[in-house]
């Protein structure tokens, strides 16, 4: 059972909607941390009083006009204006239901807004149009698009923008935030499953918005630890006389290193950092799968595969775009 | 006597059912643009990774779908029903300013041409920053081209037009009412009408402000919205959202104003609790005031703001609660007919209620946090503005076509297009909640398979087609009663209020004798309200005369927004030229001839 499956099996909108078919890896109903399980929880019992209200006006309302169709020969209806006591009973009905969605709000509101864990993992997340950058600060490691965090653990994502509003939202993992010129922005959760969480840019962006997606891998604490490991240090080396080195010639010669950091080769600040870009599961922001084919694909036209990229076209030699490709695969 | 014929007389004329004639036509060409623009994003939405249109072209319809729906299709169709209907509702021979009113309209239609015709430019230069225009989006630096220029042109003219328009009707209302009819004998519709201009008047002035901002940043350098010399991009937020919440009230309170008119005809039963539904309005109205941060929960100004705004938001839900139940008790006992009029209005009350609980949900930020920005508030904004103000303007249309044309729609036809489009609506917009609790945001142009929410949009393709071919039955009703329809008289229905008491379509004058109101509803408490007292003297009715000054003054605002579009500054003098010869003619101008 995939672990958005595992809660929530008593409540109807998740039954209702597994006849539509899923799995649904981006659904903000089977919540998998602790920030979202409030938020979950909180739309469920406003989810409950809306369902209540709907039925009593609907069912009246459908009542009435069965029951009252004009009928013939009948005669003119007795002209009421008004009925106070009716009139403050229905004032009050809604404010006293509104009084129990509003409590649970207020706490969750402030329960969700807490400053964070002394303990928890402090990432800084930094919107681009259109790709995701992860800074961890503690272990010194840039990556991008592909959030790495442990299970059980709280995080703390300290988020902004170095261009235009973007917001980060990864459903299962909670709410969204957004991230916005001159400001520090802040979302905390502690995941409770382990598991690959898909999400993307909420905030409209620009024309490649469609294109700003994002994955959260939770990961055991030992696999997290590996992972952070691996991302540390220099690029791998390329063998001499290589295809990837001539891939890392390449690189060179046509101007990648302007925009793109690979630790030792190259320190470029505008694209996403490619160090270790091939241990990642995906490339373009989550557009396609990090395979030999799509990354050729991707370098031979960025704007065709994703409208608007920064990213030029460049006249680029066959064999070169080869190299290319085997070299940043083997940035592992 | 003003020339009654031929395109001039319509070019010229001050006469406000005519006014109220050319608004309806004209805000019902720009509703089938959004329209169709809404359909060519649902065929692109129709299944995953689709290439009916481009990324660009798409960031295009979604803006100019929301730009039309909100200001050259919902408000300007109110508009209509606002100047055919209130001077006859409030028993006057005309609006206030019946030349201002002419140049609200021509405002009106060359504001929206100016904002289409980016469609028709090389490479389609149509806005694409949302019709919310969020900084720092639109700066020059992210969008240099001419289109957020287009946008906050089109805009800033569309102002012009809608505050020009809410001042008259509030003098209108409060001045030119019949005598012995006191405020708490106005019809619900004119009442609605005086808030909603109350409205206008007040949140237009801080769009046109926000806006005067980004033409700044826009064209000479300043900050406003930059973070670079310490300006701040969601200043912009606060300032759009303080006019754009208001706004949706703009657009609601006319539909609440027409179901509460034609629910007490068709039950045969006055409204229950005139006072409160009246009240309840007025609350809202205020009310609307103190909530625009509930459109940015996520923008994170802390628990004690998202706290106020949440509680304020969630108190508008009881004014809006107790106008639903009003509406359900006046129908309650009566004697129901199911015209299609009726149809629409309780389509009205089954939608809007919808739309008011999916508003609750989001009324609550923690829960608001997985839901806005996503398919889930366009669900919800569609039950509103869809479900209830669409609706509404069609339940007018069905009970004052009569009025404004002198013959009845089709009946048959009426109901198949209530029931194609009630359908259509609910298959179109329901499965978004489902969409977007599911994950998938709003404003994007194509989405991953693997979301899992593509049969779903599929479905919501579907009912927006059908949506459209209701649309379609409509005008084909229009077509086949223009000439052949049932002929009206003074009133196919039995209404209550003072339209129903003059022909169909009502004389330039409208009223031979001005009447004088003993009651809420003088149809259904007097006979012979008609007829004329005994030596009266009646005199020759006051007859305005036609003006070309109102479009002549009209013709200034476009040109003026030529100048920053073409960088060039003898437009702007020329627009000015125009603009001032224009209201200088029309001051001087005798108003009677």
């Amino acid at each position: 059972m995939p672990p958005y499956r595992r809660h929530r099996w008593l409540t109807p909108l998740p039954l209702v909607l597994a006849a539509c078919g899923g799995p649904f890896p981006q659904s903000a109903l089977h919540p998998q941390s602790d920030y979202a399980r409030s938020l979950d929880a909180l739309f469920h019992g406003i989810f409950w009083w809306a369902v209540l209200v709907f039925v009593l006006v609907e069912s009246l309302l459908l009542f009435i006009l069965l029951r009252y169709r004009q009928r013939a020969g009948a005669a003119t209806p007795k002209p009421t204006h008004g009925h106070t006591v009716l009139e403050i009973a229905w004032t009050l009905a809604p404010a006293l239901i509104l009084v129990f969605i509003a409590v649970p709000t207020m706490r969750t509101i402030f329960a969700t807004q807490q400053p964070p864990a002394f303990n928890a993992l402090r990432i800084e997340v930094i919107g681009h149009q259109w790709w995701w950058e992860y800074r961890y600060p503690a272990a010194g490691i840039v990556t991008a698009n592909e959030l790495h965090v442990p299970v059980g653990r709280p995080v703390d994502l300290e988020i902004s923008t170095a261009d235009v509003i973007h917001s980060f939202w990864a459903p299962g993992l909670g709410g969204k935030r957004d991230l916005i010129p001159g400001h520090v922005n802040r979302i905390t959760f502690t995941a409770e499953s382990i598991g690959t969480f898909t999400g993307q840019c909420a905030e409209f962006c620009g024309e490649s918005h469609a294109n700003m997606r994002l994955r959260v891998a939770v990961e055991s604490d030992s696999a997290f630890r590996a992972w952070l490991a691996g991302q540390g240090g220099l690029g791998r080396l390329a063998a001499k006389g290589s295809v990837e080195e001539k891939g890392r010639d390449a690189f060179r010669r046509y101007g990648c290193i302007a925009c793109h950091t690979v630790t030792g080769v190259s320190a470029g600040v505008i694209g996403p950092n490619l160090t270790h870009v091939g241990s990642r599961t995906t490339i373009a922001a989550g557009v396609l799968p990090n395979t030999a084919e799509a990354l050729a694909r991707w370098i031979g036209d960025p704007p065709g595969v994703k409208p608007g990229a920064r990213m030029p076209k460049l006249p680029m030699a066959p064999a070169d775009l080869t190299a290319l490709v085997a070299y940043l695969q083997s940035l592992k | 006597m003003s020339a009654t014929k031929g395109w001039r007389s319509w070019l010229t004329t001050t006469d406000h059912k005519r006014i109220g004639l050319l608004y309806f036509w004209t805000a019902f060409v720009f509703f089938l643009i959004g329209g169709l623009e809404a359909l060519i994003i649902r065929a692109q939405l129709a299944r995953p990774g689709n290439t009916v249109v481009s990324a660009e072209t798409f960031n295009q319809l979604f803006t100019m779908h929301g730009t039309t729906m909100v200001f050259l299709a919902l408000m300007p169709l109110s508009a209509a029903f606002f100047n055919y209907i209130v001077p006859l509702q409030i028993g006057a021979r005309d609006v206030a300013f019946p030349r201002l009113n002419a140049f609200s309209y021509w405002v009106f239609v060359l504001g929206g041409l100016l904002l289409n015709a980016s469609w028709l430019l090389p490479h389609h230069p149509a806005p694409d920053a949302g019709w919310f225009g969020y900084a720092n989006l639109t700066s020059r630096e992210f969008s240099p081209g001419p289109n957020i220029d287009f946008w906050l042109l089109g805009l800033q003219i569309l102002g012009v037009a809608s505050l020009a328009a809410g001042f008259n009707f509030i003098v209108t209302i409060l001045n030119l009412r019949a005598p012995g009819m006191k405020m708490m004998r106005l019809p619900v519709f004119s009442w609605m009408t005086l808030v909603t201009s109350f409205l206008i008047i007040t949140a237009f002035p801080v769009i046109t402000v926000a806006l005067v901002l980004l033409m700044f940043d826009r064209f000479f350098g300043t900050h406003f919205y930059l973070t670079s010399a310490g300006g701040d991009p969601v200043l912009w937020q606060h300032l759009f959202w303080i006019f754009g919440h208001p706004e949706v009230y703009i657009l609601i309170l006319p539909a609440m104003g027409i179901v509460s008119e034609v629910l007490p005809t068709f039950a045969r039963k006055p409204l229950f609790g005139y006072t409160v539904v009246v009240y309840s309005g007025v609350l809202i109205g205020f009310m609307g005031w103190g909530v625009w941060s509930h459109h940015m929960f996520s923008v994170g100004l802390g628990p004690i703001a998202d706290s106020v705004f949440s509680a304020t938001t969630m108190l508008i839900a009881v004014p809006t609660g107790v106008k639903i139940f009003n509406w359900l008790a006046t129908l309650w006992g009566g004697q129901i007919r199911a015209t299609s009029a009726l149809h629409f209005a309780v389509g009205f009350i089954a939608l809007f209620t919808i739309g008011g609980l999916s508003g609750v949900m989001h009324a609550s930020p923690p829960a608001d946090l997985q839901q806005t920005d996503t398919y889930f508030v366009v669900a919800h904004i569609h039950y509103v503005l869809f479900g209830g103000t669409v609706f509404g303007l069609f339940a007018g249309m069905y009970y004052w076509w009569p009025k404004m044309t002198g013959r009845l729609l089709g009946e048959r036809l009426g109901k198949l297009h209530f029931w194609l489009m009630f359908v259509g609506m609910n298959l179109a917009f329901f499965p978004m909640h489902f969409i977007g609790l599911l994950g998938m945001p709003r404003r994007i142009y194509t989405y991953a398979p693997e979301l899992g929410v593509a049969k779903l949009n599929l479905v919501s393709t579907v009912g927006a087609f059908l949506i459209g071919a209701s649309i379609l039955v409509f005008l084909i009703n229009v077509w086949r009663t223009r000439k052949r329809g049932k002929v009206a008289g003074n009133d196919p229905w039995g209404g209550a209020t003072l339209e129903w008491t003059i022909p169909s379509p009502p004389p330039p004058h409208n009223f031979d004798v001005i009447p004088t109101v003993a009651s809420r509803l003088p149809r259904w408490s007097m006979t012979q309200l008609t007829a004329i007292p005994e030596g009266a003297e009646l005199g020759k009715p006051h007859a305005p005369a036609g003006s070309w000054w109102p479009l002549v003054a009209a013709c200034g605002l476009p040109v003026l927004a030529l100048a920053p579009l073409t960088h060039t500054l003898w437009v702007a003098f020329l627009g000015a030229a125009i603009l001032i010869t224009g209201i200088y003619r029309w001051a001087f101008e005798p108003f009677e001839v």
